[in-house]
């Protein structure tokens, strides 16, 4: 499933980034500059996507407990800071030839920034704590209340004033760029989420063997002839 | 150890009374959330200043870091001969700022564009910027037939922005 869901991703992926670069007219005022919307909208739509699965499956690691859950959880975390990181990237490419400026500390950006840290400081707690069990218990807590932050990156630009603009809909869009758009959320879609079916695979197996059967009692004597 | 190890099927885990964490990990978390966005920070968080409220600040705006958004006026915008001085005004319609800013602008600086300049109001009420943003709208158009020599209308609405070197 995992390999499947990449190879989807992939496909979609490379063709909607044909669309965009070769079949999309350039925009009325923005020229080729706007073409990267194709990738930083998708982005976006999946950091806040991904974030949204792993909080579900942080809930359901506490309250169903099962270690799917928590290994789901691990590979989700981490996809969605890859997307965080890639957004603002994008986004300050981006930034410089129409805003003229590569960053500025507005609505958007700033709650965007720490989303991008708060997955960041997730992830560095688990990887700090040794105990599966507490690891699972501590993190998933940890991402329930980070993920306050997701509603707050999407509404910003209603509820403040902002540099960054408001959400386009397909109203604000023509159509030839809807597609390419489309295209490359599924595939983002995709293949985030055949990467993160993987990787949980990984935390699996890291969580069994950390849990693993108690080892054979030693032999009598052993301990002293170490010593 | 080795690779030929098989790994055992990941065990349940045991203690997975844990959902009074959960329900409390969502309480906080609603709760934070219910603090945010009901308990002002929304009035009190503001990223610019409209022109009608840099006008209202009087004397206030004097000296003081502000930014000021708004939208460039018609018809405002002026150029010096060395291209190095940069004039327009911003206006939310009801009151106008001129603005004083040096070098040049990005490109996607128009009339009735949005932008948001960070500097401080001077006594004679012009608003010295020191960093110009421009802040686009969410539309994405493709050109309409019609509009076949756009290259014109681009070229036109950069009018007065070129400096004198090119």
């Amino acid at each position: 499933m995992g390999f499947l869901l990449v190879a989807v991703g992939v496909v979609l992926l490379l063709s909607g980034s044909w669309y965009g670069l070769f079949v999309s007219p350039q925009e009325r005022y923005m020229g080729d500059v706007q073409r990267i919307m194709y990738v930083h909208v998708p982005t976006a739509w999946n950091a806040l996507l991904l974030f949204t699965f792993a909080m579900g499956c942080a809930l359901m690691s506490l309250w169903r407990g099962g270690w799917g859950w928590d290994a789901h959880h691990e590979a989700l975390l981490e996809g969605a800071a890859v997307l965080s990181a890639l957004l603002c990237v994008q986004g300050a490419i981006w930034a410089r030839p129409t805003w003229g400026v590569w960053w500025d500390w507005d609505p958007r950006l700033t709650t965007t920034a720490v989303m991008f840290l708060a997955l960041l400081g997730i992830l560095a707690l688990r990887s700090a704590v040794d105990d599966p069990e507490k690891r699972a218990t501590w993190s998933a807590v940890a991402t329930i209340i980070a993920f306050v932050d997701v509603p707050i990156v999407y509404f910003s630009v209603r509820w403040w004033n902002s540099l960054h603009q408001m959400q386009s809909s397909p109203e604000t869009v023509s159509a030839p760029f809807i597609v390419p758009l489309r295209l490359n959320a599924f595939g983002v879609l995709a293949l985030m989420g055949g990467l993160a079916l993987l990787r949980a695979r990984v935390a699996a197996r890291r969580t069994a063997r950390e849990l693993g059967p108690a080892l054979e009692p030693l032999p009598a004597g052993a301990l002293v002839e170490a010593r | 150890m080795t690779d030929t190890v098989r790994l055992p099927a990941p065990p349940v885990r045991r203690n997975n009374n844990k959902r009074w964490l959960a329900v409390l990990a969502l309480v906080v978390a609603v709760a934070g959330f219910g603090l945010l966005t009901a308990g002002g920070i929304g009035e009190n968080l503001v990223y610019y200043w409209g022109p009608s409220d840099v006008r209202n600040a009087g004397d206030q705006a004097v000296g003081a870091t502000i930014r000021l958004g708004g939208q460039v006026a018609k018809g405002s915008i002026r150029q010096s001969a060395e291209g190095s001085l940069l004039e327009f005004s911003v206006t939310d319609g009801k009151a106008v700022v001129p603005v004083r800013s040096t070098g040049v602008p990005p490109q996607m600086f128009r009339e009735d564009i949005g932008v948001v300049v960070e500097g401080t109001m001077t006594k004679d009420g012009v608003f010295e910027c020191k960093r110009l943003m421009v802040s686009h709208g969410n539309e994405y158009r493709a050109p309409v037939d019609s509009e076949t020599p756009d290259m014109e209308k681009l070229i036109k609405s950069t009018e007065g922005l070129k400096s004198s070197g090119d």
